[in-house]
Parts: C-alpha cells; sequence; structure tokens
C-alpha cells in the first residue's frame, strides 16, 4: 500500500517535470521566433490608426488583419472564429465600414482607421449597442458579441445611408429598419449559441433612439 | 499559406507589367475569395501585386448612355449606386442576393467575376479535383453533387459559378475591359469572359496571364421589369441552387441568365427568343445540352419553376 508520503513525492515530480516542459516550450518559440524571421522580401511596413491610436508595425505579408490585432497588437477583443469569412466573429470597422478582419492582409492597410470593439467602449463607458446587448441578453457564450456589435453599429449606419438589401421592397425608396430588414442585414454574423431574437431586440432599441 | 512577397502597384500598367512578368504573381483586391483558398493553399501566389490604390472604384456615365463600373468599385457601393438601383435593379438585386454585409464592403467588381468555384471537392485538397490540380480526376461526379453544375459541364468537372453579380451581368450584356501586359487595352463581352471546362478546367477564363480588368462597361438601359429571383439552401447568405435573372418588357419579350447551374452563368439568346411562349419552352431550350447527376437533375425542374415565377412577377 502506497504512503502520502510517496503520492505527495510523485506529485511533486510531476510539477516539476510539467515546469521543465514549459520552459522548454517557450525556449523552442523563443528560438524558432529568432531563427526563422520573414525573409526580408517577404515582410512589409504598414501603419494604421487603430481606436485611436497611431500603430506602425512590421509584418510577415501573411498577417491577416485579425492576427495583427490579436497577436502583435494584443487586442484580443476581436474573436477568430472560422477564420474563413463565414461567421463573422472576427467583424471590425475600417474606415466606418464593416469587415471580416480574417479575410484581408494587414499589410493591405496602411493609412487605414480601424475600430475594434475596445475602441467602441469600455467598461464604465458602454457603446449604446453594448448596453442594449447586455440589457437584452443578445449572447449566451458571448463569443461572436464583439463582431455582433461592431457588425451591428456599422449596419446601422449602413441604412442610413439608404444602402438597400436583399429585403428591401422598394429600391428607389429610403431604406427603412424593420426587424426583417435587421436579420437579413446581420445575416453574416453567426452566433452558435442562438440569442438571435434577444440581438434583434437590442439593435432595434438602439435604432429607435436614433431616429 | 505560403510566404509571398507583396507590392502596393499605383498604376494599371504597372500593375500588368509586374503581373506578367514575375512567375507565380497574382492580383489582390478586396482579398475575400483569394485569401481564403490560400489558407487552405489551394491559391499558392509566390507574389501579391495589391490593386486596391489604383483609383478604378468610380462609376462613371459613357456616350452611349450607359455606366463604366471601375473594377474596384465594392459589391455594396455598386448595389447601392442610385444609377444602378433606377436604371439596372437586375444588377442590384443580384448583388444583394449575394454574400453578406461585410463581405459585400470588401469584395469587388472585376474580383467577383473571377471568383473561383465553391464545389466541396475543390476546396477538399485530399480529394482529386481536376481543376485544383489538372489530371487528377474529378471527385464530384460520383460525390456530393447536389449543389453543382448541370450544364456546359464535362467529364474532367462539374464545378458551376458561384457569382449571382454574372448572371445580372449577363443578363444586361455587360462589356468587361482590360489592360494587357503590354499596355494595351481591350473589351471582352461577358459572354466570352469564362470558358467551359472541356479537359481544362484549371483555365477559367480568356484574360492571359498578367491582364488586369479595369472596369465593366454596361450599355445603356434597357427598361422593361428586372428581376432576380435566387433559391438556396437558407433565406440569406448562402449560394444559389438556381438563380434566374431576367428584364422582361411589357410585350412579353425579354431576356433571361441562370446561375447556379453552370460554370459561368447561363444565357442563350436562342432560349430568350422563346419568353413570349414561357417558361416551359425557354427552359428546353436553355438546358438542351444538360448533363445532370442523380442528385442535381432536380435543378433542371427548379430552373423551370423559378423561371415560371419570375415572369408571373413580370406580369404582375
Amino acid at each position: 500500500m502506497q504512503s502520502p508520503g510517496a503520492l505527495e513525492i510523485s506529485r511533486r515530480d510531476l510539477l516539476v517535470a510539467s515546469a521543465a516542459t514549459v520552459t522548454v516550450a517557450s525556449a523552442s518559440s523563443l528560438g524558432h521566433a529568432q531563427t526563422n524571421p520573414p525573409a526580408a522580401s517577404q515582410s512589409t511596413t504598414v501603419g494604421f490608426t487603430v481606436n485611436g491610436e497611431r500603430r506602425e508595425l512590421r509584418l510577415d505579408n501573411r498577417t491577416t488583419l485579425l492576427d495583427a490585432l490579436r497577436e502583435h497588437l494584443h487586442l484580443t477583443g476581436t474573436k477568430k472564429g472560422c477564420d474563413h469569412g463565414q461567421c463573422g466573429a472576427c467583424t471590425v470597422l475600417i474606415d466606418g465600414r464593416r469587415v471580416n478582419a480574417c479575410l484581408t492582409l494587414a499589410v493591405m492597410h496602411e493609412g487605414d482607421t480601424i475600430t475594434t470593439i475596445e475602441g467602441v467602449g469600455q467598461p464604465g463607458n458602454l457603446h449604446p449597442m453594448q448596453a442594449a446587448f447586455v440589457n437584452h441578453d443578445g449572447f449566451q457564450c458571448g463569443y461572436c458579441t464583439p463582431g455582433q456589435i461592431c457588425s451591428s453599429i456599422a449596419m446601422l449606419e449602413e441604412i442610413a445611408a439608404n444602402i438597400p438589401s436583399h429585403v428591401t421592397s422598394d429600391l428607389t425608396a429610403p431604406a427603412e429598419i424593420t426587424a426583417a430588414e435587421i436579420r437579413e442585414r446581420m445575416s453574416g454574423n453567426i452566433c452558435r449559441c442562438g440569442a438571435y431574437s434577444n440581438i434583434v431586440e437590442a439593435i432595434t432599441e438602439v435604432a429607435g433612439r436614433k431616429a | 499559406m505560403r510566404a509571398f512577397s507583396y507590392e502596393r502597384a499605383s498604376t494599371t500598367e504597372a500593375a500588368a507589367k509586374a503581373a506578367a512578368t514575375k512567375e507565380g504573381a497574382k492580383f489582390i483586391a478586396g482579398g475575400t475569395n483569394l485569401l481564403d483558398l490560400m489558407k487552405l493553399e489551394i491559391e499558392t501566389p509566390t507574389h501579391l501585386i495589391d490593386v486596391n490604390e489604383l483609383g478604378l472604384d468610380q462609376i462613371e456615365p459613357t456616350p452611349e448612355g450607359g455606366l463604366r463600373i471601375g473594377a474596384l468599385v465594392r459589391n455594396t457601393d455598386l448595389a447601392a449606386d442610385e444609377r444602378i438601383r433606377r436604371d439596372y435593379q437586375l444588377l442590384s438585386r443580384a448583388l444583394l442576393a449575394g454574400a453578406s454585409g461585410q463581405l459585400r464592403n470588401r469584395a469587388t467588381t472585376a474580383g467577383n467575376l473571377l471568383q473561383r468555384t465553391r464545389c466541396p471537392y475543390f476546396y477538399d485538397t485530399n480529394q482529386p479535383c481536376n481543376k485544383r490540380q489538372p489530371g487528377s480526376g474529378c471527385a464530384a461526379l460520383a460525390g456530393f453533387s447536389r449543389q453543382l453544375a448541370v450544364v456546359g459541364v464535362s467529364d474532367a468537372c462539374i464545378a458551376n459559378h458561384p457569382s449571382d453579380m454574372a448572371v445580372a451581368m449577363r443578363a444586361l450584356d455587360a462589356v468587361v475591359e482590360t489592360v494587357q501586359p503590354d499596355g494595351t487595352p481591350r473589351s471582352v463581352p461577358i459572354a466570352d469572359l469564362h470558358r467551359l471546362p472541356g479537359d481544362t478546367p484549371h483555365i477559367e477564363h480568356v484574360l492571359e496571364r498578367g491582364e488586369l480588368i479595369t472596369a465593366v462597361v454596361l450599355p445603356k438601359p434597357v427598361g422593361g421589369k428586372q428581376i432576380y429571383r435566387k433559391v438556396r439552401d437558407r433565406a440569406s447568405y448562402a449560394f444559389a441552387l438556381v438563380s434566374v435573372g431576367a428584364v422582361i418588357q411589357p410585350d412579353g419579350t425579354g431576356r433571361v441568365a441562370v446561375g447556379g447551374i453552370a460554370p459561368k452563368p447561363w444565357r442563350d439568346e436562342a432560349a430568350d427568343g422563346e419568353l413570349p411562349n414561357g417558361a416551359k419552352a425557354v427552359t428546353a431550350k436553355l438546358l438542351t445540352d444538360a448533363r445532370p447527376t442523380e442528385q442535381n437533375a432536380f435543378k433542371l425542374t427548379l430552373v423551370e419553376r423559378t423561371l415560371s415565377a419570375v415572369l408571373a412577377e413580370a406580369r404582375g
């Protein structure tokens, strides 16, 4: 029969072994970064404004805007869902328009103005759309929420700018804010928890306040 | 994604020349389709030429009374343009039926025309695909082909063209303007832009290496009732099973192009001539050479019924 002491020792061994593994892993990833920087011809310097702050980065050309925001600027509010433009979790605003940050290269945005969820509002100073999502329970797990909020803010601007949608009945009349319009225009943002009805209510509330 | 070098082009001529001289070069505009395919290493360019700063983002009247749409006009802006909404409603409707708000904000007019098929076997790099890897075979023929083409296909490929916009452009007789690598412009009618697969499904259009689309020109407005009806598995943000774009005049004549059923927007001027005789007559002409699989034979019926609904709406 094993003594409690023996168990203690083996637990300690395990902890030591795990710590060593962590050390090795970080050393090797550091080594990788030092020995394999992208070739000069495969990296580019790009400057853009993010949430009001001018940023300049030298990036491997392959870096998507999404990865630049999350991994290089540590703005992790923008989420990576499918990474193929199908889910909308990575939606950010570029010069005020909503785009999928996963389907555009960071180096293509020289001089652009980018707004992420961190720039939309902060705890204690929420954007009306953020507050409405909280009030209406417009989420469950919350993973799609930053994308939903960025998308819905820009979507209301699109209606205000009289951009029509698939469900707009008369292309020559001004665009209207209806539940059908909101649902159609938000179809690029998937919510795996299915909080759609509350999302529509949150957006409707903000739209009503604006109108 | 494979590594690549990158440049921002400042003139169309320089862009075309760079693309022709650099092996493995590709243009990037919106990037919504190209980057998706690069992540999967289906597209593996070694050099990207960013054409976003070329200034090809205007919609201007032509002396003939039509509109010249710059290659870089985003799908959102094209759909929302007042002149398009008034005189070319079909084009607005087709654009708004495609993709999502986010994608339409980035996707360009030229890129939309040149986007690649969404055939699941083209996307699945573990499967043979003659379009992705010439000579490897076609997994779709005996596979899951419900979404795929029924006409214009070959034994090598049954992939369909995914664009909604191109269907409207075909019905409106748009002309694609390009600049060739030596700087010479040329005009290609939309009907001639896309190639049928034959035994070379990897060659999808007639543009030469380095040739850059600069604009798409719409002839003067043709009037009529303009209707785009798209049938798909979801109400929004899904590719067409079948879509019908039609311009119907008060006397019942007109023109019709169909999406979702072929490697290019599908129109046959002889079938247009049957419009006064109804959907059945038109469909018979349009689909004379159809070769559906067991799984997508339903599209033959669906084309006729969708067109029938469009004609009823036009009369309505």
